[in-house]
């Protein structure tokens, strides 16, 4: 996928003035974040358990070539195969070897985001084979060949309207004069449209929110039941996951379950949560004959014992972006990538590098509400630091910044000339401005007076009367 | 160096000098073989009436419907009241699980009875589930011919009969249990952790049931 990130300012300028896109971020502004806080209240023990999933994650990063090696050795012995691989394009090559060897036309996709990461639909396009995005919202953006714009929520950033024309567009053998006004109307066409791809299909690919060491499981864990389709009709079943997906046991990943759907979506528990562990057995009537894990590392061992390292405890329920006024008002595509929100911009800098997506960690007020609702609390503002200050080690903030930091600098290291310049500075400031107690323009800070007026300073410095106060008391 | 070896080699770089390969092996060894248990709600800590309250009210607030009869032989009328409640066909589809199977279905009801696995044209399924847990009004469903995976999603309609005895508390206690039954670190091919029916918000978050699984989720408690 290409990565337009480079021009996040751009991208958001457009998103903002989008009266299509800011109608439906209304949804994620009233949908997501009521429902998160009503379960979680709801749970006295949900904080522990916050401590008790981190607790968990750390560990398993800590030890994970072992509990990577103990899942490999349970796959196998449950008649699975497992393959490794170290960039995007090696993933793809297995993915596609495997559809290849099982003379796959057609292969159904529950949701991914690491398929997305790797760009899996168009390399099997260009191979011959026809990728069916199973998930709703997956299925959407698949018609309108665009990226997800939320890692949950795939076509949050569309309306039922825009949706509309896409399925009148696509599904041009079914009645025109069909009523599909309602959102029920559009999901009912779906379902019928991509129930005749789930019995049409050779291969099924899923991700996985959690890859269990004890047992050697895959497991999902979504709302529709279309990952669970896509994994138990077609003959073969190839899973995609990333390696700090492991899990030690069942009961770790129960302690992640707990926060996971609260998080992601304010349920208490997703609609199907499903555990699958190698093909079919001699007795099954049903499942896949042929059982692939695909796992991929694409940078994240350089991350492990990096500043980075809690970046790894990621487990991918959105409620970050959900919570994020940046990610609020300019939508998941302005972004550039695959990853959005402040996930996002701590985890696309890692992986496609910070010249490229040097933006996004700096489209953050470091407000902290990702943070503190963060289930795994990965202190994310603090690693966007991180990326702001690699960003100005290596050269790569644009001169003005700078120049700008460099001067700030200077007089944050001399307290005394900070506080002579402070104090002349307000005092002129304050002259100049007394009239109407406000600026329209103000040399140095038209980022700021474009849109709203600067106000005049009254009176002293916060250090003045700061001391002023100490020596009262 | 295969990709593996390479994925490896460098986790360990990584992770370098964060203790002996002896000692980091018997700490992963430990987990695996002794899982600790972790934070459990007290919601679900509760005795056998009160939990199996708790299953119906949390499965009910999913969307879930409940029914509840006194022993196994009420099974067959109770499907069958539901079927004609919902003006749905009197052919269901089961698997081979013996339960289900002994039931008087003939004697008592009109329903006609089709076995094994779902193709997909299939109006209304019936699975005997492992167990309940009540902590999140959840069913569990494991594979094999008694219960087949097919049946838990392909029918627009899922009936899933639940003895009140197997509804546990949390899913500790069910790990436990399938443990116990398929051996230590040995699981059964699918366990289907089911809440409520299928459903979908990709639509302006709008909350629609029947997504692609089933549009209605029955449990019948025994019990």
């Amino acid at each position: 996928m290409e990565v337009t990130s480079p021009a996040f300012k751009d991208n958001a300028r457009r998103a903002l003035g989008d009266p299509q896109l800011q109608k439906a971020m209304g949804h994620v502004r009233t949908g997501f974040i009521d429902k998160r806080q009503q379960v979680a209240d709801a749970l006295p023990e949900f904080e522990q358990l916050r401590d008790s999933a981190r607790d968990i994650k750390n560990h398993t990063l800590e030890h994970l070539d072992l509990y990577l090696e103990a899942y490999e050795e349970k796959v196998r012995g449950a008649g699975g195969e497992v393959h490794y691989a170290e960039t995007s394009a090696e993933a793809r090559e297995h993915i596609l070897g495997i559809c290849q060897r099982a003379g796959a036309r057609i292969v159904t996709k529950g949701k991914s985001m690491v398929a997305e990461e790797i760009g899996l639909n168009d390399y099997l396009v260009a191979n011959g084979i026809e990728p069916v995005e199973t998930d709703l919202g997956e299925y959407i953006i698949q018609l309108r060949n665009e990226p997800p714009s939320h890692i949950i929520a795939p076509a949050v950033h569309l309306t039922k309207e825009q949706i509309e024309v896409d399925f009148r567009r696509a599904h041009a053998q079914l009645s025109p004069e069909r009523d599909l006004s309602e959102p029920t109307s559009l999901l009912t066409e779906a379902r019928g449209v991509l129930r005749e791809r789930f019995l049409a299909a050779d291969v099924g690919i899923t991700g996985a929110n959690f890859l269990v060491a004890e047992t050697g499981t895959s497991v999902i864990v979504t709302n529709e039941g279309n990952g669970d389709l896509t994994q138990i009709l077609p003959k073969v079943h190839i899973v995609i996951a990333t390696i700090e997906k492991i899990t030690p046991t069942l009961d770790d990943v129960s302690q992640i379950l707990r926060v996971l759907a609260r998080s992601a979506t304010g349920q208490e528990m997703s609609v199907y949560t499903t555990f699958s562990t190698g093909p079919r057995r001699a007795e099954d009537p049903d499942g896949p004959r042929e059982y692939h894990v695909v796992i991929l590392d694409n940078g994240r061992s350089s991350m492990l014992g990096s500043k980075f390292h809690d970046m790894l405890r990621c487990i991918r329920c959105g409620a970050c972006m959900n919570h994020c006024p940046v990610y609020q008002e300019v939508g998941g595509h302005s972004y550039g990538w695959v990853y959005p929100g402040p996930m996002g911009a701590v985890l696309t800098p890692s992986l496609v590098g910070i010249d490229a997506a040097g933006h996004l960690p700096n489209a953050s007020t470091f407000c902290g509400r990702c943070e503190s609702v963060c289930p795994m609390r990965i202190p994310l503002p603090k690693m966007m630091r991180h990326w702001r200050e690699d960003e100005f080690e290596r050269h790569l903030s644009p001169a003005t910044t700078r120049w700008g930091l460099g001067f700030w600098a200077f007089f944050a290291k001399h307290s005394r000339i900070y506080r002579l310049g402070a104090r002349l500075a307000i005092r002129i400031l304050g002259k100049l401005g007394s009239g109407k107690g406000r600026f329209k323009k103000l040399l140095f800070a038209g980022g700021w007076t474009r849109h709203r007026d600067f106000p005049a300073p009254e009176g002293k410095t916060f250090q003045e009367l700061w001391a002023e106060r100490d020596r009262k008391s | 160096m295969s990709a593996r070896d390479a994925i490896m080699s460098n986790i360990r770089r990584s992770l370098e000098a964060r203790g002996s390969d002896a000692g980091r092996r018997a700490i992963v060894i430990a987990r695996l073989d002794h899982p600790p248990r972790g934070v459990i709600p007290e919601r679900g800590q509760l005795p056998p009436d009160e939990r199996l309250a708790l299953f119906c009210q949390i499965a009910e607030e999913a969307s879930a419907s409940i029914a509840r009869v006194p022993s196994n032989d009420g099974i067959p009328e109770a499907v069958a009241v539901y079927l004609r409640d919902h003006n749905l066909p009197t052919e269901i589809r089961m698997g081979e699980d013996s339960l289900l199977a002994g039931l008087p279905w003939a004697s008592k009801t009109q329903i006609t009875i089709a076995h094994g696995p779902s193709d997909g044209s299939d109006a209304v399924s019936v699975s005997h589930a492992f167990a309940g847990v009540a902590e999140t009004g959840t069913v569990v469903l494991i594979s094999g011919s008694d219960n087949p995976t097919t049946l838990n999603f392909l029918p627009e309609t899922h009936i899933v009969m639940l003895s009140a005895e197997d509804i546990a508390g949390d899913f500790e206690t069910v790990w436990e249990n399938i443990r116990r039954r398929y051996g230590k670190g040995d699981m059964p091919r699918t366990v289907n952790m089911i809440t409520g029916p299928s459903r979908s918000a990709d639509i302006e978050h709008t909350i629609l049931l029947g997504a692609h699984g089933p549009k209605r989720l029955h449990v019948v408690i025994v019990g």
